[in-house]
Parts: C-alpha cells; structure tokens; sequence
C-alpha cells in the first residue's frame, strides 16, 4: 500500500493545478530552482559536518560515547548505537541528517538501527533551532516551560521510533 | 554561535579521544574522507529536495494547503482558542502546519514568525506560544523525502516504507508534547 502514496501525491498535484489551467511543469521547475538554492545553503554545513563526525568515528569516541549511554537507552528500548544522533538532533538538522546517513551506511538501511535512524531523523526537528528563531523574531525574553516542553516531545520521538520500527519491522 | 560550541567541541573530543586510542593515522585520514562524504551527501540528496520543493509549488498552487487548513480549523479551535476571534492568527496558523505536513519548511517558518508575532503579548512566552513551538518541534511530515533519499541512495528497495512508523512517530510526540505543555502550563509559576 505504502507503494502508491508517493506516485499517487506526484499525479493529484500535478492534475489539480492543470484542472485550474496553470502552468504545472513551469510551477514545477521554479520549485525545483528553489530546492537548488537550499542545497546550496546546506553544502558548506555538511561538508565540516561531517567532517567532524568522520573524526569522532574514526577516533574511537563514536563506539566509546554508546557503550557509555547503553544502559540508559535500553531502558527504553532505544538503539544505543544512536546515543550521537539523539544528543544532536534537538542542535543542528544538518549535523542530524550527517550522523543519521552515516549510520544507515554503516549498519545497512533496512537494519534495527538504520531503520531507528530514519524514522527519528523523519519525526523529529531541530529543537533549539526552532526556538531561537521564533521566539528571536518574535521578541520572547521569557521561553517558560517550552524548552522543557519540546525536548519532551522529542524524548517521545526518539522512543517512538524505536518501538515503532521494532514493531513493524 | 551555537554551532561553533558544537564544532569545535565534538573536534576537541575527536582529538583527545584518539590519544587514548591511539588512532591518529585514522584521525587524520577521516579529516579529507568526511569532507568528501559531505559533498556526496549533498549530491545524493539534490535530486529528491528539487523534486520535492517541485511537487511543494504544485501542492500550494493546487489548494491543497487551503482545504488542509479547512479540515484543521476544529483541531486549531482546541489548541489555540484565541483563534476563534482573530481569523488572521487562524491562517497563519494553519498555513504553518500544513507547509510543515507538506515538507515545505521555508514556506513554514515565516508563517509561524507571523503567528508568533500576532500572539505576543509582552517578553514573556504565552501558553498559546509554547504550544506553537511543540507543534513546530514536533514536524508532523507527510514525506520526509530528506530521509527517503538517503536510504534510497544507499541501495534501500523501498525507501518510503518507513513511512507509518514515522506517521505514528511524530502524532505521539505532537500529542505527548502538547499534553506536556498543558501540563506545564498549569503548575509552571510565572515569574
């Protein structure tokens, strides 16, 4: 089933704007130009991202930082092998996306843990990034109880995931 | 500023680690090997992000944003009640998420800075705002066509059958969340 969602999405999208006589493929196209430009912006990012992940991996702090958070994680079912992801999905997207294809190569993409990887790295968003922006624009001094809040519902994702990905899978 | 802690944090890690490990050579090796890797990551996902900010355009001009926002007014009503008397707050409001549902995260943000805007009432965060920053952390996505590429990239047969698991994923963690704030909100002191 989950075979025709994405094909399904393409054809109504593109059949609703011809229905109201619009110009889908040029739509399409500045769309398309606009994600150029994103990828552009993301670049730089991911190149010293991942750089740095590579480093931590190759430096043995990868394997070390796990087995140190194991037994907190297993507690809650959540693989241990993602203790880097979890610590730096809430900081930084780019970094999240660096750390979570790293893992799906190195465990293989249909595995516990690179399947675990996706699904948080598909529910979950940058956190403290989000707050900063909103509330910076907005002119918030006083957050309260929204960082509490958020991280919470991030803890939520994370264990989530891994229960959800256990079960399905 | 934050990611410059983070940077140079999680290299200063690399660096000691590797002392006691003794990895050096393997160090210094991953140094070029990740910068490379960065770059193929981004040309792994070119395709995907332009074809999906493709379909993103189409969704908008479509009007499914529109009647995704006419399904939501009910919802809207129960998490944000002020929205009842301003119709201003209740679009911005509604056109954040459905961009955030439809993947379409620029679309989203200045949307949600005008909301934001429009529920401030002084320096201090409101319950209504807090809730507006769960729901935005929480990315409830239709495709996360980011991820879907990755695992396509890297030899997955069927790289959009996460998609319940992340369905399910993000409604637990938007609800959870929202619960949370509500909770909070109660015994939070204002000081």
């Amino acid at each position: 089933m989950t075979d025709y969602i994405v094909p399904l999405i393409l054809l109504l999208s593109s059949a609703l704007v011809l229905r109201k006589k619009e110009n889908s493929y040029d739509l399409m196209l500045q769309g398309a130009a606009e994600g150029l430009r994103l990828l552009a912006s993301i670049l730089p990012a991911l190149i010293f991202l991942l750089t740095a992940v590579y480093m931590l991996r190759a430096s043995g702090a990868m394997e070390i930082l796990s087995s140190f958070f194991s037994p907190v994680f297993s507690v809650f079912g959540i693989p241990p092998q993602t203790a880097m992801l979890v610590m730096i999905r809430p900081i930084s997207g780019s970094a999240a996306l660096a750390v979570g294809a790293e893992l799906m190569a190195e465990y293989g993409v249909d595995s516990l843990v690179g399947r675990t990887a996706a699904v948080m790295l598909g529910s979950t968003e940058t956190t403290f990034y989000t707050i900063s922006v909103y509330f910076g624009a907005a002119g918030i001094k006083k957050t309260r109880y929204t960082l509490p809040a958020a991280l919470f519902s991030d803890f939520v994702g994370f264990f989530m995931a891994s229960l959800t990905v256990r079960l399905l899978f | 500023m934050v990611m410059s802690w983070v940077w140079t944090g999680l290299v200063l890690i690399s660096v000691v680690f590797s002392l006691f490990t003794g990895q050096g050579q393997a160090l210094s090796a991953s140094v070029v090997q990740g910068a490379q890797a960065g770059v193929a990551l981004a040309v792994s996902l070119a395709g995907s992000i332009c074809l999906w900010t493709g379909i993103g355009k189409l969704m908008e001009h479509a009007g499914i944003t529109q009647w995704l926002a006419q399904l939501l007014r009910p919802l809207l009503h129960r998490i944000f009640p002020s929205t009842k008397q301003d119709p201003a707050l209740a679009g911005d409001l509604s056109a954040n998420i459905c961009a955030n549902f439809l993947g379409l995260g620029n679309a989203a943000t200045p949307m949600g800075i005008s909301a934001a805007r429009r529920m401030k009432k002084d320096s201090t965060a409101t319950d209504e705002l807090c809730r507006l920053i769960v729901l935005n952390t929480a990315s409830i996505q239709l495709i996360p066509a980011n991820v879907a590429a990755v695992r396509s990239n890297l030899g997955c047969t069927a790289p959009f059958d996460i998609l319940p698991a992340v369905w399910i994923t993000s409604l637990c963690s938007a609800g959870l969340g929202l619960t949370a704030a509500w909770f909070l909100g109660k015994v939070w002191k204002n000081d």
